[in-house]
């Protein structure tokens, strides 16, 4: 039997963000949904918490905990109700800032990520593109150097927090691929959003997560310092590999959660709904079916949770980590279509909060490099 | 200035309290325990003294040593040190007793202020911060909500059924106050891991100078003779609406009964 990784710490830290998740969070969640919008004060709350820093060192504002904290976090903020909020969050603590501490120099890390870890500057990620997504050799977002400045030309699709973002954290090309090394000639910047030439071109509509804002951005002629740069220039491609590796742990841990909370809310409406003179969770057709789905949601859980303590020791386990993903991605959308069925008629009504995290749940399987991508690279790391 | 803050560890308040019929006390073996509730609002004045007058705040609880866990979660809160009276004389003690060990351990330590909650989540007597105040010949503001500390007195608004009164005491002096008096924060992860560090100090009876035979089950002023589960909620009333309004004046003639209205 496995031992849990969580200590006594970490159990305690959870209570409290469960709490938080609960009073706090909980009650917005279908206003958010409804106004397509998760307020803004979310983020100065949540720094003031102490939670948008868990695993961000102290120097920094953060709370200089492990990657478990980490965890819990995105194993409780699903209970919100909202997948957007686990989301947005996501994007703000393990996808935008991550690059910052790793590649950053101690100014960026000054201006931009102790400000992120209060929550008084939110983040965004840049990789995806009108015409390039996990191809990421493709972007045509292009840096041109300017005396001591670089002028960014280009579009960027699919950015969470688009329309809120104070930076991006953006994958640019500043030079064409050397012939040797066709990974080379991209580059990381961050971009601050209030410039001139920069502009949210629009809100996208999406089938699921509409509380958390997605836009698609134009970069016209913008013209950022040189120290806007991030890590070393023409290194972009290994930076955003590493970077892609945290943000696809996360997004798998949330999908546990997620489809964990499905499961809770089938079981108990299994337990409560009677058809035929008796709970439905009496009938060995049902019954079985939440066997699967609890099965399902373990086996996931402990892949998730062996790659979270290879991360968590330093470990770079790209293959567990896209394993992970493509389990996690596409157990969750099945769980949470079997919990929509178990509920019936009332899983498919808007009255229920069950249709929205199957809606919610379906982006995991496209978000973040698609089930298909995350196969090309097991395939790779396999010799295929 | 020194603030005590007196925490309890109770059973968990979500879920049944089976008694034992043997002690005729809380069978503490099925459920899970908790930091009591009300502390939490005591822990976080506690807190707001200490940041508004830098004070030193020490946790007391009095329990057994598998409490510690409690006081750790006290600590998390961000107070500075924990003591802990620990005995096996203690088992069984009534309210009364429960203030003779609670005023004797205060004794054995330096304090201006002592912070209660009200009650317990438990037995919810609300006679031990009171008690205390008593046992040590200091003056107790009880059912605070509101506190502060002015020079060498404290103020409160000492709540009851009709409003609230403001009242003051000279220093050292010992508060109660109710959960209206603030809003809790979270125990921040800096605080949960250094809450593992802090100074917790256990004392037993004779440490503090405690006579076992005034405590403890056998020193109890009060008995328990017998005990019954609380009966089942009776089933409510269910006001038909036929549309002649005939419903709502059946449901303002209940409410009338009721004395609602």
């Amino acid at each position: 039997m496995r031992t849990s990784p969580f200590t006594e710490e970490h159990e305690q830290l959870r209570a409290a963000i469960r709490r938080f998740v609960t009073d706090e969070l909980a009650p917005h969640a279908e206003a958010w949904e409804q106004a397509g919008w998760i307020d803004d004060w979310v983020w100065p709350r949540m720094g003031e918490l102490g939670y948008l820093g868990l695993a961000v060192p102290a120097e920094y504002g953060g709370q200089g905990a492990d990657y478990w904290a980490t965890v819990v976090l995105a194993e409780e903020l699903p209970r919100c109700g909202s997948g957007s909020v686990p989301m947005a969050i996501g994007v703000q603590t393990d996808m935008a800032t991550p690059p910052i501490l790793k590649f950053g120099t101690e100014e960026q890390k000054q201006a931009y990520l102790a400000p992120a870890v209060k929550g008084e500057k939110i983040a965004a990620i840049g990789i995806s593109e009108p015409e390039a997504g996990s191809d990421v050799r493709a972007i045509r977002t292009r840096a041109r150097r300017d005396g001591r400045d670089w002028i960014i030309d280009g579009a960027k699709l699919y950015i969470t927090n688009g329309l809120r973002a104070d930076f991006v954290t953006m994958v640019v090309r500043t030079a064409a691929a050397e012939s040797d090394d066709p990974w080379s000639g991209i580059s990381l910047f961050l971009v601050d959003t209030d410039l001139p030439g920069f502009e949210v071109a629009r809100k996208l509509d999406k089938v699921g997560m509409r509380a958390s804002d997605t836009a698609l951005i134009h970069l016209d002629g913008v013209r950022v310092p040189g120290d806007a740069l991030l890590g070393v220039e023409g290194h972009g491609f290994k930076q955003i590999m590493w970077q892609l590796q945290g943000e696809r742990l996360i997004g798998a841990i949330g999908g546990v959660a997620a489809a964990q909370l499905m499961f809770e809310r089938a079981l108990a409406y299994t337990r409560e709904r009677e058809a035929f003179g008796r709970p439905i969770a009496r009938f060995q057709a049902t019954r079985h079916r939440l066997v699967d789905m609890a099965t399902d949601i373990e086996q996931v859980r402990q892949l998730v949770y062996d790659a979270c303590d290879r991360w968590n020791r330093g470990e770079y386990a790209v293959t567990e980590i896209a394993m992970c993903k493509l389990a996690a991605a596409q157990m969750s959308f099945r769980v949470a279509d079997e919990a929509l069925q178990l509920h019936g008629g009332y899983g498919y009504s808007r009255e229920f909060p069950v249709e929205r995290a199957w809606r919610d749940a379906r982006l995991a399987r496209v978000g973040g490099g698609s089930d298909e991508v995350q196969r090309e690279i097991i395939s790779k790391l396999l010799g295929l | 200035m020194k603030v005590i803050v007196p925490v309890k560890r109770v059973p968990d308040t979500a879920g049944d309290k089976p008694i034992d019929p043997n002690d005729r006390t809380v069978d503490r073996d099925s459920v899970e325990s908790v930091l009591c509730p009300v502390n939490e609002f005591s822990i976080e004045e506690g807190v707001r003294l200490k940041e508004k007058h830098g004070a030193e705040v020490t946790v007391l609880l009095v329990g057994p040593d598998s409490a510690q866990p409690i006081v750790r979660k006290a600590l998390s809160y961000g107070l500075d040190a924990a003591v802990q009276v620990s005995d096996e004389g203690i088992a069984g003690s009534d309210a009364l007793g429960t203030a003779r060990v609670i005023a004797k351990a205060l004794e054995s330590m330096e304090w201006d202020l002592v912070v209660f909650g009200n009650q317990s989540a438990d037995a919810r007597t609300c006679l031990v911060p009171a008690a205390v105040a008593e046992l040590l010949g200091v003056p107790s503001l009880t059912f605070a909500r509101y506190l502060e500390v002015d020079g060498d007195k404290a103020i409160a608004h000492r709540e009851h059924e009709e409003g609230w009164d403001v009242v003051e005491a000279p220093l050292p002096a010992v508060v109660s106050v109710v959960e209206a008096i603030n809003d809790p924060r979270y125990p921040s992860f800096k605080g949960i891991m250094a809450a593992k560090s802090k100074p917790l100090t256990v004392k037993s009876l004779a440490d503090i100078g405690v006579d076992p035979a005034s405590v403890g089950a056998g020193g109890a002023a009060a008995t328990m003779y017998a005990f019954e589960p609380r009966p089942p909620k009776a089933a409510g009333t269910v006001v038909e609406d036929d549309g002649s309004g005939a419903a709502a004046e059946q449901l303002a003639d209940w409410m009338t009964e009721k004395k609602f209205v």
